[in-house]
Protein backbone atom coordinates (compact mmCIF):
# COMPACT_ATOMS: atom_id res chain seq x y z
CA UNK A 1 0.00 0.00 0.00
CA UNK A 2 1.20 3.48 -0.95
CA UNK A 3 2.30 5.91 1.69
CA UNK A 4 0.23 8.61 0.02
CA UNK A 5 -1.81 7.81 -2.76
CA UNK A 6 -3.36 10.80 -4.83
CA UNK A 7 -5.63 10.00 -7.65
CA UNK A 8 -6.79 12.08 -10.77
CA UNK A 9 -7.19 15.34 -8.34
CA UNK A 10 -8.54 18.57 -10.04
CA UNK A 11 -7.78 22.18 -8.60
CA UNK A 12 -9.26 25.67 -9.71
CA UNK A 13 -8.75 28.72 -8.43
CA UNK A 14 -11.81 30.21 -9.53
CA UNK A 15 -11.80 29.32 -13.41
CA UNK A 16 -8.56 29.15 -13.23
CA UNK A 17 -7.19 25.12 -13.84
CA UNK A 18 -4.52 24.43 -11.84
CA UNK A 19 -3.78 20.93 -11.19
CA UNK A 20 -5.53 18.86 -14.02
CA UNK A 21 -6.07 15.15 -13.17
CA UNK A 22 -2.69 15.03 -11.07
CA UNK A 23 -1.98 11.46 -9.76
CA UNK A 24 0.90 9.97 -8.19
CA UNK A 25 1.06 7.00 -5.59
CA UNK A 26 4.29 7.58 -3.43
CA UNK A 27 5.67 3.87 -1.45
CA UNK A 28 6.85 4.10 2.15
CA UNK A 29 10.42 5.81 2.63
CA UNK A 30 10.89 6.68 -1.08
CA UNK A 31 12.03 10.55 -2.09
CA UNK A 32 10.13 12.45 -4.49
CA UNK A 33 11.30 15.62 -6.02
CA UNK A 34 8.80 17.39 -7.76
CA UNK A 35 10.03 19.93 -10.37
CA UNK A 36 8.38 22.56 -13.18
CA UNK A 37 8.34 25.78 -14.10
CA UNK A 38 6.92 28.91 -11.40
CA UNK A 39 3.32 28.38 -11.62
CA UNK A 40 2.97 24.77 -12.99
CA UNK A 41 1.28 23.68 -9.68
CA UNK A 42 3.89 22.52 -7.63
CA UNK A 43 2.88 24.29 -4.25
CA UNK A 44 -0.80 23.90 -4.96
CA UNK A 45 -0.54 20.14 -5.31
CA UNK A 46 1.12 20.13 -1.68
CA UNK A 47 -1.42 21.76 -0.08
CA UNK A 48 -3.70 19.67 -1.41
CA UNK A 49 -2.13 16.95 0.09
CA UNK A 50 -2.53 18.32 3.04
CA UNK A 51 -5.45 20.51 2.98
CA UNK A 52 -4.89 23.64 2.38
CA UNK A 53 -6.41 24.03 -0.36
CA UNK A 54 -9.69 22.24 -1.22
CA UNK A 55 -9.45 20.06 -4.58
CA UNK A 56 -12.94 19.76 -7.03
CA UNK A 57 -11.92 16.35 -8.10
CA UNK A 58 -10.37 13.53 -7.10
CA UNK A 59 -8.48 11.94 -3.92
CA UNK A 60 -5.91 11.83 -1.49
CA UNK A 61 -5.46 9.04 0.68
CA UNK A 62 -2.42 9.21 3.45
CA UNK A 63 -2.58 6.44 6.53
CA UNK A 64 -6.45 5.71 5.98
CA UNK A 65 -7.66 8.87 5.89
CA UNK A 66 -9.10 10.32 2.31
CA UNK A 67 -9.85 14.03 1.73
CA UNK A 68 -12.14 14.69 -1.69
CA UNK A 69 -13.75 17.41 -3.17
CA UNK A 70 -16.38 17.23 0.22
CA UNK A 71 -13.87 17.26 2.60
CA UNK A 72 -12.59 14.48 4.74
CA UNK A 73 -11.02 14.18 8.18
CA UNK A 74 -8.46 16.96 7.63
CA UNK A 75 -6.91 17.16 11.25
CA UNK A 76 -6.54 12.71 11.85
CA UNK A 77 -4.50 13.10 7.68
CA UNK A 78 -2.56 16.17 8.77
CA UNK A 79 -1.50 14.57 11.97
CA UNK A 80 0.90 12.04 9.55
CA UNK A 81 1.36 14.66 7.01
CA UNK A 82 4.30 17.14 7.95
CA UNK A 83 4.94 20.33 5.40
CA UNK A 84 7.76 22.69 5.77
CA UNK A 85 7.51 25.96 3.71
CA UNK A 86 9.72 27.85 2.20
CA UNK A 87 9.27 30.95 4.97
CA UNK A 88 10.05 28.86 8.14
CA UNK A 89 7.07 30.58 9.50
CA UNK A 90 8.50 29.79 13.52
CA UNK A 91 6.17 31.00 15.81
CA UNK A 92 7.97 34.27 16.74
CA UNK A 93 6.49 34.39 20.32
CA UNK A 94 7.72 30.63 20.85
CA UNK A 95 11.42 29.30 22.04
CA UNK A 96 12.33 26.74 19.69
CA UNK A 97 11.05 24.11 22.66
CA UNK A 98 7.99 25.60 22.87
CA UNK A 99 7.75 25.35 18.67
CA UNK A 100 8.64 22.25 18.63
CA UNK A 101 6.30 21.24 21.81
CA UNK A 102 3.14 22.75 20.51
CA UNK A 103 1.60 20.76 18.29
CA UNK A 104 2.56 17.25 20.17
CA UNK A 105 1.28 18.89 23.53
CA UNK A 106 -1.94 20.56 22.11
CA UNK A 107 -3.05 18.17 18.94
CA UNK A 108 -1.88 14.52 20.20
CA UNK A 109 -2.25 15.49 24.20
CA UNK A 110 1.46 14.14 25.35
CA UNK A 111 2.29 15.46 28.17
CA UNK A 112 5.47 18.40 28.86
CA UNK A 113 7.83 15.78 29.79
CA UNK A 114 7.21 13.46 26.99
CA UNK A 115 6.74 16.76 24.59
CA UNK A 116 10.23 18.01 25.66
CA UNK A 117 12.27 14.40 25.23
CA UNK A 118 10.20 14.14 21.61
CA UNK A 119 11.92 17.91 21.21
CA UNK A 120 15.26 17.25 22.05
CA UNK A 121 15.32 14.09 20.05
CA UNK A 122 14.39 15.91 17.24
CA UNK A 123 16.28 19.10 17.37
CA UNK A 124 19.15 17.02 17.98
CA UNK A 125 18.95 15.10 14.30
CA UNK A 126 18.56 18.82 12.88
CA UNK A 127 21.50 19.92 14.64
CA UNK A 128 20.50 22.29 17.22
CA UNK A 129 19.66 20.67 20.12
CA UNK A 130 21.52 23.46 21.88
CA UNK A 131 18.98 26.19 21.22
CA UNK A 132 15.94 24.93 22.57
CA UNK A 133 15.72 28.22 24.48
CA UNK A 134 16.38 30.50 21.66
CA UNK A 135 13.85 32.56 19.58
CA UNK A 136 13.39 32.60 16.08
CA UNK A 137 14.57 36.18 15.36
CA UNK A 138 17.78 35.15 17.36
CA UNK A 139 18.69 32.17 14.49
CA UNK A 140 19.86 32.58 11.10
CA UNK A 141 17.59 31.74 8.27
CA UNK A 142 18.94 27.61 7.71
CA UNK A 143 18.81 27.16 12.00
CA UNK A 144 15.14 28.90 11.06
CA UNK A 145 14.51 26.07 8.55
CA UNK A 146 15.78 23.10 10.40
CA UNK A 147 13.94 24.07 13.45
CA UNK A 148 10.89 24.12 11.29
CA UNK A 149 11.69 20.62 10.26
CA UNK A 150 12.17 19.50 13.60
CA UNK A 151 9.10 21.24 14.93
CA UNK A 152 7.14 18.72 11.35
CA UNK A 153 9.03 15.95 12.66
CA UNK A 154 8.09 16.07 16.22
CA UNK A 155 4.15 15.15 15.05
CA UNK A 156 5.87 11.87 14.14
CA UNK A 157 4.40 11.58 10.55
CA UNK A 158 4.35 8.97 8.29
CA UNK A 159 4.93 11.81 5.03
CA UNK A 160 6.98 15.13 4.67
CA UNK A 161 5.98 17.30 2.45
CA UNK A 162 8.86 20.71 1.64
CA UNK A 163 7.71 23.59 -0.37
CA UNK A 164 11.24 24.84 -1.50
CA UNK A 165 12.53 25.36 1.82
CA UNK A 166 16.02 26.20 0.52
CA UNK A 167 14.74 29.13 -1.86
CA UNK A 168 14.56 32.35 0.71
CA UNK A 169 18.02 31.24 2.14
CA UNK A 170 21.36 32.57 1.63
CA UNK A 171 23.34 30.07 -0.72
CA UNK A 172 25.86 29.12 2.19
CA UNK A 173 22.91 28.30 4.55
CA UNK A 174 21.50 26.51 1.68
CA UNK A 175 23.99 23.15 2.64
CA UNK A 176 22.97 22.37 6.27
CA UNK A 177 19.45 22.47 5.04
CA UNK A 178 19.96 20.13 2.62
CA UNK A 179 22.06 17.92 4.46
CA UNK A 180 19.30 17.77 7.35
CA UNK A 181 17.09 16.69 4.42
CA UNK A 182 19.31 13.90 3.04
CA UNK A 183 19.89 13.05 6.71
CA UNK A 184 15.96 12.19 6.52
CA UNK A 185 16.12 10.45 3.76
CA UNK A 186 18.15 8.12 4.72
CA UNK A 187 16.54 6.98 7.96
CA UNK A 188 13.30 6.21 5.78
CA UNK A 189 11.43 9.50 5.58
CA UNK A 190 8.81 9.32 3.22
CA UNK A 191 9.52 12.90 1.31
CA UNK A 192 8.33 14.69 -1.45
CA UNK A 193 10.21 17.90 -1.97
CA UNK A 194 9.72 20.55 -4.39
CA UNK A 195 12.85 21.52 -5.35
CA UNK A 196 14.90 23.87 -7.57
CA UNK A 197 17.94 22.16 -6.63
CA UNK A 198 18.23 20.11 -9.37
CA UNK A 199 21.45 18.55 -8.36
CA UNK A 200 19.93 17.68 -5.03
CA UNK A 201 16.81 16.07 -6.74
CA UNK A 202 19.29 14.02 -8.94
CA UNK A 203 21.29 12.79 -6.23
CA UNK A 204 18.79 12.15 -3.34
CA UNK A 205 15.43 11.83 -4.84
CA UNK A 206 14.46 8.11 -5.85
CA UNK A 207 11.60 9.54 -8.49
CA UNK A 208 11.87 12.67 -9.72
CA UNK A 209 7.92 14.05 -11.26
CA UNK A 210 8.23 16.76 -13.67
CA UNK A 211 4.87 18.79 -13.86
CA UNK A 212 3.90 20.87 -16.44
CA UNK A 213 0.63 23.12 -16.69
CA UNK A 214 -1.13 21.44 -14.08
CA UNK A 215 -0.24 17.80 -15.17
CA UNK A 216 2.44 15.28 -13.74
CA UNK A 217 4.21 15.46 -17.66
CA UNK A 218 7.15 13.22 -16.82
CA UNK A 219 8.19 11.07 -14.46
CA UNK A 220 11.00 8.38 -13.63
CA UNK A 221 13.79 7.37 -11.75
CA UNK A 222 16.13 10.69 -11.00
CA UNK A 223 19.17 9.28 -12.50
CA UNK A 224 17.23 8.12 -15.67
CA UNK A 225 14.93 11.27 -15.77
CA UNK A 226 17.44 13.96 -15.83
CA UNK A 227 19.87 11.28 -18.08
CA UNK A 228 17.19 11.14 -20.39
CA UNK A 229 14.47 13.02 -20.66
CA UNK A 230 11.68 11.92 -23.12
CA UNK A 231 9.50 15.51 -23.45
CA UNK A 232 10.52 18.51 -24.86
CA UNK A 233 9.28 20.42 -22.22
CA UNK A 234 11.68 18.46 -19.68
CA UNK A 235 14.40 18.95 -22.08
CA UNK A 236 14.17 22.68 -21.87
CA UNK A 237 13.21 22.84 -18.40
CA UNK A 238 16.18 21.14 -17.27
CA UNK A 239 19.02 21.97 -20.53
CA UNK A 240 20.13 25.29 -17.66
CA UNK A 241 20.96 23.09 -14.94
CA UNK A 242 23.29 20.93 -17.35
CA UNK A 243 25.49 23.56 -18.77
CA UNK B 1 -9.04 89.40 44.65
CA UNK B 2 -7.57 86.54 44.17
CA UNK B 3 -9.55 83.58 44.87
CA UNK B 4 -8.54 81.69 48.07
CA UNK B 5 -8.32 78.00 47.95
CA UNK B 6 -9.52 76.09 51.02
CA UNK B 7 -9.03 72.58 51.21
CA UNK B 8 -10.16 72.27 55.14
CA UNK B 9 -13.95 71.24 54.18
CA UNK B 10 -12.90 69.09 50.97
CA UNK B 11 -10.61 67.44 53.36
CA UNK B 12 -13.28 66.93 55.79
CA UNK B 13 -15.07 64.57 53.82
CA UNK B 14 -12.02 62.51 52.30
CA UNK B 15 -13.28 59.69 53.42
CA UNK B 16 -16.13 59.85 50.64
CA UNK B 17 -13.82 60.53 47.85
CA UNK B 18 -11.58 57.24 48.81
CA UNK B 19 -15.14 55.38 48.79
CA UNK B 20 -15.81 57.03 45.59
CA UNK B 21 -12.61 56.24 44.47
CA UNK B 22 -12.80 51.98 45.34
CA UNK B 23 -16.19 52.43 44.07
CA UNK B 24 -14.76 53.74 40.83
CA UNK B 25 -11.82 51.13 40.94
CA UNK B 26 -14.52 48.29 41.17
CA UNK B 27 -17.08 49.08 38.62
CA UNK B 28 -13.95 50.15 35.82
CA UNK B 29 -12.20 47.05 37.01
CA UNK B 30 -15.15 44.43 36.41
CA UNK B 31 -16.44 46.36 32.96
CA UNK B 32 -13.05 45.69 32.07
CA UNK B 33 -13.06 42.71 32.61
CA UNK B 34 -16.86 41.81 30.97
CA UNK B 35 -15.73 44.19 28.32
CA UNK B 36 -12.61 42.46 27.44
CA UNK B 37 -14.13 39.09 27.52
CA UNK B 38 -16.63 40.62 25.05
CA UNK B 39 -14.12 41.97 22.80
CA UNK B 40 -12.29 38.45 22.40
CA UNK B 41 -15.28 36.61 21.67
CA UNK B 42 -16.36 39.09 19.16
CA UNK B 43 -13.35 39.54 17.48
CA UNK B 44 -13.08 36.06 17.29
CA UNK B 45 -16.75 35.23 15.98
CA UNK B 46 -15.66 37.90 13.30
CA UNK B 47 -13.25 36.44 11.89
CA UNK B 48 -13.27 32.62 12.63
CA UNK B 49 -17.41 32.72 12.99
CA UNK B 50 -19.61 31.58 10.27
CA UNK B 51 -20.91 34.60 8.44
CA UNK B 52 -24.28 35.30 10.06
CA UNK B 53 -22.23 35.60 13.36
CA UNK B 54 -19.87 38.22 12.18
CA UNK B 55 -22.65 40.46 10.43
CA UNK B 56 -24.55 40.36 14.22
CA UNK B 57 -21.67 41.25 16.10
CA UNK B 58 -20.71 43.89 13.32
CA UNK B 59 -24.38 45.08 14.00
CA UNK B 60 -23.64 45.11 17.57
CA UNK B 61 -20.19 47.13 16.93
CA UNK B 62 -22.06 49.60 15.04
CA UNK B 63 -24.77 50.58 17.61
CA UNK B 64 -22.54 50.72 20.40
CA UNK B 65 -19.90 53.25 18.65
CA UNK B 66 -22.25 55.34 16.94
CA UNK B 67 -24.16 56.14 20.22
CA UNK B 68 -22.58 57.98 23.22
CA UNK B 69 -21.93 55.79 26.22
CA UNK B 70 -24.47 58.29 28.37
CA UNK B 71 -27.47 57.05 26.21
CA UNK B 72 -26.58 53.71 26.33
CA UNK B 73 -26.50 54.00 30.04
CA UNK B 74 -29.69 55.60 30.19
CA UNK B 75 -31.01 53.09 27.64
CA UNK B 76 -29.98 49.95 29.96
CA UNK B 77 -31.09 52.21 33.01
CA UNK B 78 -34.07 53.31 32.55
CA UNK B 79 -34.77 50.54 29.44
CA UNK B 80 -34.43 47.58 31.48
CA UNK B 81 -37.05 47.52 33.97
CA UNK B 82 -39.83 47.51 31.22
CA UNK B 83 -38.80 44.09 30.60
CA UNK B 84 -38.51 43.18 33.95
CA UNK B 85 -35.25 43.70 34.54
CA UNK B 86 -34.48 45.63 37.74
CA UNK B 87 -30.63 46.85 38.36
CA UNK B 88 -29.01 49.04 40.89
CA UNK B 89 -27.40 51.93 39.58
CA UNK B 90 -23.69 50.46 39.67
CA UNK B 91 -24.48 47.01 37.72
CA UNK B 92 -26.35 48.87 34.96
CA UNK B 93 -22.95 51.24 34.43
CA UNK B 94 -20.75 48.06 34.56
CA UNK B 95 -23.23 46.80 31.97
CA UNK B 96 -23.50 49.64 29.87
CA UNK B 97 -19.32 50.40 30.25
CA UNK B 98 -18.84 46.51 29.32
CA UNK B 99 -21.20 46.59 26.31
CA UNK B 100 -19.49 49.63 25.29
CA UNK B 101 -16.08 48.12 25.83
CA UNK B 102 -16.86 45.20 24.54
CA UNK B 103 -17.32 46.87 20.96
CA UNK B 104 -14.53 48.94 20.75
CA UNK B 105 -12.03 46.25 21.87
CA UNK B 106 -14.02 43.89 19.35
CA UNK B 107 -12.79 45.65 16.19
CA UNK B 108 -9.46 46.73 18.10
CA UNK B 109 -8.55 42.84 18.55
CA UNK B 110 -9.79 42.23 15.25
CA UNK B 111 -7.28 45.05 13.30
CA UNK B 112 -4.80 42.66 15.88
CA UNK B 113 -6.03 39.08 14.30
CA UNK B 114 -6.50 40.03 10.95
CA UNK B 115 -2.27 41.48 11.52
CA UNK B 116 -0.99 38.51 11.33
CA UNK B 117 0.39 36.81 7.90
CA UNK B 118 -1.82 33.84 6.58
CA UNK B 119 1.64 31.60 6.61
CA UNK B 120 1.77 31.78 10.46
CA UNK B 121 -2.02 30.40 10.12
CA UNK B 122 -1.52 27.95 7.57
CA UNK B 123 1.68 26.73 9.70
CA UNK B 124 -0.21 25.94 12.73
CA UNK B 125 -3.25 23.99 10.78
CA UNK B 126 -0.28 22.05 9.03
CA UNK B 127 0.60 20.89 12.53
CA UNK B 128 -2.57 19.38 13.23
CA UNK B 129 -3.72 22.36 15.18
CA UNK B 130 -7.88 23.28 15.22
CA UNK B 131 -9.07 26.79 14.10
CA UNK B 132 -9.96 27.77 17.49
CA UNK B 133 -5.83 26.47 18.62
CA UNK B 134 -4.06 27.90 16.18
CA UNK B 135 -5.92 30.99 17.10
CA UNK B 136 -4.94 30.58 20.90
CA UNK B 137 -1.80 29.49 20.65
CA UNK B 138 -0.30 30.61 17.55
CA UNK B 139 -2.03 33.79 16.83
CA UNK B 140 -3.33 35.76 20.06
CA UNK B 141 -0.27 36.95 21.45
CA UNK B 142 1.61 38.25 18.05
CA UNK B 143 -2.06 40.16 17.32
CA UNK B 144 -2.12 41.51 21.77
CA UNK B 145 1.45 42.65 21.13
CA UNK B 146 0.39 44.59 17.83
CA UNK B 147 -2.63 46.32 18.97
CA UNK B 148 -1.87 46.54 23.04
CA UNK B 149 -1.26 50.85 23.03
CA UNK B 150 -4.35 50.93 21.38
CA UNK B 151 -5.97 48.42 23.71
CA UNK B 152 -4.45 49.64 27.16
CA UNK B 153 -5.37 53.34 25.50
CA UNK B 154 -8.91 52.51 25.42
CA UNK B 155 -9.18 50.94 29.14
CA UNK B 156 -8.07 54.37 30.64
CA UNK B 157 -10.58 55.63 28.32
CA UNK B 158 -12.86 53.30 30.42
CA UNK B 159 -11.83 53.77 33.11
CA UNK B 160 -12.10 57.55 32.84
CA UNK B 161 -15.66 57.00 31.08
CA UNK B 162 -16.85 55.13 34.62
CA UNK B 163 -17.14 58.84 35.84
CA UNK B 164 -20.57 59.02 33.48
CA UNK B 165 -22.53 56.50 35.88
CA UNK B 166 -22.62 59.44 38.59
CA UNK B 167 -25.54 60.44 36.24
CA UNK B 168 -27.43 57.99 37.25
CA UNK B 169 -26.06 58.20 40.71
CA UNK B 170 -24.27 55.42 40.72
CA UNK B 171 -21.32 55.60 43.72
CA UNK B 172 -18.44 55.86 41.86
CA UNK B 173 -15.51 58.88 42.43
CA UNK B 174 -17.08 61.52 40.03
CA UNK B 175 -20.51 61.32 42.11
CA UNK B 176 -18.92 61.41 45.48
CA UNK B 177 -17.07 64.79 44.18
CA UNK B 178 -20.43 66.27 43.02
CA UNK B 179 -21.99 65.33 46.55
CA UNK B 180 -19.30 66.81 48.40
CA UNK B 181 -18.97 69.67 46.25
CA UNK B 182 -23.26 70.17 47.10
CA UNK B 183 -22.21 70.29 50.77
CA UNK B 184 -19.08 72.33 50.88
CA UNK B 185 -19.76 74.60 47.73
CA UNK B 186 -16.11 74.49 47.43
CA UNK B 187 -16.69 73.77 43.09
CA UNK B 188 -12.95 74.00 42.59
CA UNK B 189 -11.28 72.02 45.58
CA UNK B 190 -13.48 69.10 44.73
CA UNK B 191 -12.90 68.69 41.57
CA UNK B 192 -9.24 69.34 42.07
CA UNK B 193 -8.84 66.30 44.30
CA UNK B 194 -11.23 64.32 42.03
CA UNK B 195 -8.59 64.81 39.28
CA UNK B 196 -5.94 64.11 41.02
CA UNK B 197 -7.11 60.86 42.15
CA UNK B 198 -8.06 59.83 38.55
CA UNK B 199 -4.75 60.41 37.58
CA UNK B 200 -3.20 58.27 40.54
CA UNK B 201 -5.90 55.58 39.16
CA UNK B 202 -4.57 55.73 35.62
CA UNK B 203 -1.14 55.60 36.76
CA UNK B 204 -1.72 52.74 38.68
CA UNK B 205 -3.77 50.98 35.94
CA UNK B 206 -1.27 51.66 33.44
CA UNK B 207 1.40 50.34 35.30
CA UNK B 208 -0.55 47.22 35.77
CA UNK B 209 -0.80 46.97 31.44
CA UNK B 210 2.65 47.19 31.43
CA UNK B 211 3.59 44.58 33.84
CA UNK B 212 1.01 42.09 32.06
CA UNK B 213 2.55 43.16 28.54
CA UNK B 214 5.74 42.09 30.12
CA UNK B 215 4.63 38.90 30.68
CA UNK B 216 3.11 38.28 27.60
CA UNK B 217 5.15 39.69 25.42
CA UNK B 218 8.36 37.84 27.92
CA UNK B 219 9.81 38.41 23.49
CA UNK B 220 9.37 42.15 23.22
CA UNK B 221 8.34 43.88 26.34
CA UNK B 222 6.16 47.12 25.48
CA UNK B 223 8.06 50.82 26.40
CA UNK B 224 7.25 51.69 29.75
CA UNK B 225 3.92 53.79 30.48
CA UNK B 226 6.10 57.14 29.72
CA UNK B 227 4.75 59.29 32.99
CA UNK B 228 6.35 56.48 35.17
CA UNK B 229 9.18 56.60 33.44
CA UNK B 230 9.43 60.36 33.39
CA UNK B 231 8.38 60.27 37.30
CA UNK B 232 11.70 57.55 37.75
CA UNK B 233 13.51 60.16 35.41
CA UNK B 234 12.58 62.35 38.04
CA UNK B 235 13.16 60.76 41.26
CA UNK B 236 16.44 60.17 40.06
CA UNK B 237 17.65 63.33 39.13
CA UNK B 238 16.80 64.85 42.66
CA UNK B 239 18.42 61.70 44.37
N1 LIG C 1 -4.58 31.41 -3.78
C1 LIG C 1 -4.53 31.48 -5.12
N2 LIG C 1 -5.49 32.15 -5.80
C2 LIG C 1 -5.46 32.22 -7.15
N3 LIG C 1 -4.53 31.66 -7.91
C3 LIG C 1 -3.55 30.98 -7.30
C4 LIG C 1 -3.49 30.86 -5.87
N4 LIG C 1 -2.40 30.15 -5.54
C5 LIG C 1 -1.81 29.83 -6.71
N5 LIG C 1 -2.49 30.32 -7.76
C6 LIG C 1 -2.14 30.13 -9.19
O1 LIG C 1 -2.01 28.75 -9.42
C7 LIG C 1 -0.95 28.50 -10.32
C8 LIG C 1 0.00 27.50 -9.71
O2 LIG C 1 0.63 28.09 -8.58
P1 LIG C 1 1.66 27.32 -7.68
O3 LIG C 1 1.99 28.22 -6.55
O4 LIG C 1 1.15 25.99 -7.36
O5 LIG C 1 2.90 27.21 -8.66
P2 LIG C 1 4.33 26.62 -8.38
O6 LIG C 1 4.54 25.54 -9.35
O7 LIG C 1 4.49 26.30 -6.95
O8 LIG C 1 5.24 27.85 -8.78
P3 LIG C 1 6.59 28.41 -8.09
O9 LIG C 1 7.71 27.60 -8.65
O10 LIG C 1 6.65 29.83 -8.56
O11 LIG C 1 6.44 28.29 -6.62
C9 LIG C 1 -0.34 29.83 -10.64
O12 LIG C 1 -0.85 30.27 -11.88
C10 LIG C 1 -0.80 30.71 -9.52
O13 LIG C 1 -0.92 32.04 -9.98
MG1 LIG D 1 5.60 27.18 -5.35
Amino acid sequence: MPALHISEIKKYFGALLVLDGVSLDIEPSEVVAVIGRSGSGKSTMLRCINGLEKIQAGLIEVAGHRIGPQGGDLRSLRKEVGMVFQSYNLFPHLTVMENVTLAPKVVKGVDRKEAEAIAHDVLRRVGLAEKSGAYADELSGGQQQRVAIARSLAMQPKVMLFDEVTSALDPELTGEVLKTMEELADAGMTMVLVTHEMGFARQVADRTVFMHKGKVWEQGPSEELFANPQTPELRNFIAPSLK
Amino acid sequence: MAYQMNFTPVMALAPQLVEGALNTLILSGQAIVAGLAIGVVGAVSRTEGPRWLDRAVGVYVELFRNTPLLVQLFLIFFGLPYVGVRLSANMAAIIAIALNLGAYSTEILRAGLQAIPRTQIEAGLALGLSRLQVVRYVVIIPALQIIYPALTGQLTLTLLGSSIASAISATELTAAGARIESTTFRSLETFLCVAVIYIAMTFAFRFVYWRIGMWLFRRKAPPKPSLIADAIEVSRAGA
